[in-house]
């Protein structure tokens, strides 16, 4: 019991960072209908501009960890929203009304990019960093001597996951931004008509998708303590899953779908097999997309004739 | 040849979540004859039609076709390919759905797909370019020819279908639909967007192939000039239910179906008639 | 997705801005600004691990600012090709319409020439191994590209796991020659035969569905018999892989210098070179019979089925054709001919492990069909001589590699979302064979 309670936590943890990067996948696709394949090395790219920020705001004599994290969160949210909004303008803006396929090669192609240029500018081996939020809690100490902790870190992390998705969804639902960014996602061609640019609408879009990711990027690296080049594809095939299994387009949809993928993840793993907790997410897409292909909050498509 | 009408609906019902589309329909059409679909936009006859090429399954009911031979289908129950496949119903769609990137002799070789299959030895034959294979291929080419001059298009074959014309297109999706040698042919406003001579065209073509090769047809339609000329029987339907069904000239002066067309209430309809006479 | 806004023209392409030397300044000016911000962290600080693990960094400020200016300078370079192209501008205007209905022509001519001349490359080349090398790389990406054309070209199924198929193949013949003993030749349709008996596996639960969704599950197919080959050690040797896999013989003959290898049974002296050449056929003959199967195939009905899938699922049912098995015979001539080619890279490398299986790879072959021009056997064989070829000229930048091709993958398709050969030819006619613009052709939607 006291394992299970352990491993619902870690998965719970898990899961805030996926449903971040999650989100990103949703509201791209539900406004310009494409899977961003490059949204997982956004989330790499916010890891490493977090870990250097970091590292540069040390070596400068800044102590107090709550200000060195919230700088670092600011600065990598601002850095990596620049990487989305200029992937979106450079390879995906000139395809948005070219052939499906187009886009998604050059989501592809960005991808690639993305991942080798952090490979050349930041070298190929992991890098480490010590841990920055220490300390924590014992919930529980069973008779076995298993204990149930919750780290600093890991309330950090379900803090800031919640107050960003509430400001997240007043953005969406209250702002002009958010309305403007939902009438795209219903009719471009009739939000264009009534006045809402709809460049910068998605552009918009890409931004806050990115600052998201770059979130969860920081929230990688503080809890996990690393972050490495090639960590973007799996945790982007992830989060998507963690998009689809939400229903995709829907918002809270993504946050639930990747709490699930992070809680069956940690299970699998602890339960089952280490090795084999990629393939289980995998089969969980699949699986997810044969029976379930609206997702558990999404939209059922109508089949036109 | 069987005495059951070709197309028998009995109390077909079609719900879309708590919406009735189609409620407990019944209506039939006979052998070797046209039979119109009418109804005011919204009164589910696509619907219906999608029921019975099976796009949809529907909710309750039985739609049942009976070939010439006695043989008959339940329709509700056959997989969306063998409707065209064995049940022998082709159709067309109200948004012209060719191949647009495959030249028109090429969707008319495609609408013969199932005796080709058979005729290739499931490719295998084919593959290795056998006689019996390329003599069936030339006899496809030759129906598709037939039907190509039929309405009109053959010196269109090598064209792009998305390169001709609306109208073109739309005598094209017919042919299309006759190459599959159906028994009944179902077809979505073949009208739609088309000028007078065009329909005029359409008009005789459609009974040319009641009378010339014996298929019978059931049509959606509403230029009424088209359905009246041609019909054989008129089914009228608003609001997901039948209200009058009868021979084009009890039709036209059923005050139900004015009212419904018009909105207003039967008693008014009836005066108009009156007024009219 | 709606078809065209009159209010989002694309960027700065549409020529209605004014365009002059303070624009062209005030936009590099700003790309400039845009790439201080994307790299001033990530080229400007670099970081590593140090001697007790302890993760330190040193700024290359240097590094930073000659991206930048190169950057300024580049955005004017653009800037300036596109007001000397005219107001269409853009790169997509690089290779004029001329050329590539000069191609349609030339394509009759140049199809048998590019076969005569690779027929040939054994002798002109006999004696650079490299260019035999890479003439045998070239013609595998060929074979791929060909294979997942009928996939994604022709039944407009999006295949993002096509490596699977490769890994199937390849590992067929791995484990039943090392472990049976069994010949190249015996398991060379064996692999075929299991990679489409795995494709139709595949195929199976994901007909139903569409788009982006079928190819997402596809690419988690992929990762999955990747993840599996890796870590189901007993029976793939893991991420060691299964290495002394026996080469091929000709027909039972083999080529080595022993007294009953080829060459002593020629009578002329033995040289390597003799096997690279037979693979270098090999693998030709591979691939001229995916390519004769695939145009036999588009003439009978299973593949204007395959292509009318592509055009219109809603009215290939209404026409009676079985979605199902037509989707499904389409994954597995694929699969069948990614097997093929897979069993061909066992024999070469006699070596093989899962890293040669990433979906790097399913994206190479995928861009090589896409770039090609879908469904174009001509410029299917045309993109992989391009990428393959390309990215061996770009061997000397090394980790600069994939960056580059990662670039090239982007510009490409912004250049010509279509391919290279950017129509369709019919599969019938009466009078005359008229080709079809790739305006018409649909995409498909599965």
């Amino acid at each position: 019991m006291d394992y299970f309670a352990q491993q619902l936590i870690n998965g719970l943890v898990l899961g805030s960072i996926y449903g971040l990067i999650a989100i990103g996948y949703t509201m791209v696709y539900g406004i310009v209908g494409m899977i961003n394949f490059a949204h997982g090395d956004v989330f790499m790219i916010g890891g490493f501009i977090a870990l250097i920020s970091f590292l540069v705001l040390v070596s400068v004599g800044l102590t107090a960890v709550p200000v060195i994290l919230l700088i670092v969160l600011l600065v990598s949210m601002a850095i990596t929203a620049l990487y989305g909004w200029t992937i979106e303008r450079i390879a995906y803006r000139p395809l948005r009304h070219s052939f499906r396929l187009a886009p998604m090669l050059s989501a592809i192609g960005m991808s690639f990019v993305l991942t080798n240029f952090s490979q050349v500018s930041q070298g190929a081996r992991v890098k480490p960093v010590p841990p920055i939020v220490t300390g924590g809690y014992t919930l529980h100490e069973g008779e076995s001597g298993f204990v149930v902790q919750l780290s600093n870190i890991q309330i950090v992390v379900v803090i800031t996951t919640i107050v960003l998705l509430g400001l997240f969804t007043w953005l969406v639902s209250r702002t002009r931004l958010g309305r403007d960014m939902r009438a795209c996602e219903q009719d471009q061609t009739m939000a264009a008509l009534l006045g809402v640019d709809v460049d910068r609408t998605i552009s918009m879009t890409f931004v806050i998708g990115a600052a998201l990711a770059a979130v969860a990027g920081m929230m990688y690296l503080l809890y996990y303590g690393l972050v490495d080049f090639f960590m973007g594809f799996v945790a982007g095939i992830k989060a998507f899953t963690a998009a689809v299994l939400g229903g995709i387009g829907s918002l809270p949809g993504a946050m639930l779908g990747g709490l699930a993928i992070g809680l069956i993840e940690t299970f699998w793993s602890a339960y089952f097999s280490v090795e084999y907790k990629d393939v289980a997410a995998f089969s969980i897409l699949i699986v997810v997309l044969i029976f379930m292909p609206t997702g558990l909050l999404g939209r059922p498509e109508v089949e036109k004739v | 040849m069987s005495s059951a009408p070709i197309l028998a609906l009995e109390n077909l019902t079609m719900r879309f979540g708590g919406i009735v589309a189609v409620n407990a329909l019944s209506f039939s059409a006979q052998r070797k004859q046209i039979t119109a679909l009418i109804g005011p936009n919204g009164a589910g006859k696509t619907t219906v039609f999608n029921c019975i090429t099976g796009f949809y399954k529907p909710t309750s009911g039985v739609i049942r076709l009976t070939h010439d031979d006695g043989t008959q289908y339940e329709m509700q129950k056959l997989k969306d390919f063998n409707i065209s496949k064995q049940a022998k119903v082709a159709r067309t769609f109200q948004n012209i759905r060719l191949f647009p990137g495959m030249t028109a002799l090429e969707n008319l070789m495609v609408a013969q797909h199932n005796a080709l299959m058979r005729a290739s030895g499931l490719t295998l034959l084919g593959l290795l370019g056998v006689p019996s294979w390329r003599t069936a291929e030339q006899s496809a080419i030759d129906n598709a020819v037939f039907w190509l001059k039929r309405v009109g298009l053959l010196d269109r074959a090598d064209d792009a279908a998305g390169n001709l014309a609306y109208g073109d297109q739309r005598r094209l999706e017919i042919a299309r639909a006759m190459c599959t040698g159906p028994a009944l042919l179902c077809l979505d406003e073949p009208a739609a967007g088309l000028n007078a001579r065009e329909s005029a065209a359409l008009s005789e073509l459609l009974l040319s192939i009641r009378s010339d090769h014996g298929t019978s047809i059931l049509l959606i339609e509403h230029d009424m000039s088209v359905v009246m000329e041609i019909s054989d029987r008129i089914v009228v339907m608003d609001y997901g239910v039948k209200i009058a069904e009868g021979t084009p000239r009890d039709i036209r002066d059923d005050p139900k179906v004015i009212a419904a067309y018009l909105g207003t209430d039967e008693e008014e309809a009836a005066a108009v008639l009156e007024a009219e006479a | 997705m709606s078809a065209s806004l009159p209010a989002s023209s694309p960027p700065a392409s549409n020529g209605s801005e004014p365009v002059g030397a303070g624009f062209i300044l005030k936009k590099a000016v700003l790309s400039a600004l845009v790439a201080l911000g994307l790299f001033s962290l990530m080229v400007g600080v670099r970081t590593e691990a140090g001697q007790s693990g302890q993760l330190e960094y040193w700024t290359r400020f240097g590094e930073l600012a000659s991206l930048v200016g190169a950057v300024f300078v580049g955005s004017i370079v653009v800037e300036l090709l596109r007001l000397w192209l005219g107001p269409r501008g853009g790169l997509g205007s690089f290779v004029p319409a001329s050329v590539q209905s000069g191609l349609s022509v030339a394509g009759r001519y140049l199809a048998p020439a590019l076969l005569i001349f690779t027929l040939l490359v054994p002798v002109i080349f006999y004696n650079q191994r490299y260019i035999l090398d890479l003439g045998i790389l070239v013609l595998t990406y060929v074979m791929l590209g060909w294979g997942l054309n009928v996939v994604v070209g022709l039944a407009g199924l999006l295949d993002l796991g096509y490596v699977a198929f490769y890994a199937v193949g390849a590992y067929s013949y791995g484990l039943l020659s090392t472990t049976f003993g069994l010949s190249f030749w015996i398991c060379l349709p064996l692999a075929g035969i299991l990679a489409a008996f795995w494709g139709v596996l595949l195929g199976f639960p994901v007909l139903r569905l569409r788009g982006d969704y079928l190819a997402i599950v596809t690419l988690a197919f992929g990762e999955i018999i990747r993840l599996v080959l890796i870590n189901w050690q007993d029976v793939t040797g893991g991420p060691n892989g299964i290495s002394g896999i026996p080469r091929p013989s000709l027909f039972g003959i083999p080529l080595t210098p022993g007294p009953d290898g080829l060459a002593a049974m020629l009578g002329i002296p033995f040289s390597p070179t003799h096997r690279i050449v037979f693979l270098f056929y090999l693998i030709l003959a591979l691939a001229l019979l995916t390519n004769w199967v695939t145009i036999r195939l588009r003439r009978l009905p299973i593949g204007r089925a395959w292509e009318a899938l592509r055009e219109d699922e809603v009215a290939c049912r209404a026409l009676g054709i079985n979605i199902t098995t037509t989707k499904l015979t389409a994954f597995a001539t694929g699969a069948m001919f990614g097997g093929f080619a897979g069993a061909f890279f066992a024999t070469r490398q006699g070596f093989i492990s899962p890293e040669s299986f990433t979906f790097q790879e399913s994206a190479l072959v995928l861009a090589i069909v896409v770039l090609g021009g879908m469904g174009s056997q001509l410029g299917v064989a045309l993109a992989a001589l391009a990428m393959i070829g390309g990215f061996e000229l770009f061997r000397s930048l090394e980790v600069y590699r994939m960056l580059v091709f990662g670039l090239a993958m982007v510009l490409v398709m912004i250049w010509r979302p279509r391919g290279i050969v950017g129509h369709r030819s019919p599969t019938v006619f009466l009078e005359k064979s008229k080709s079809i613009s790739s305006d018409l052709v649909k995409e498909g939607h599965g």
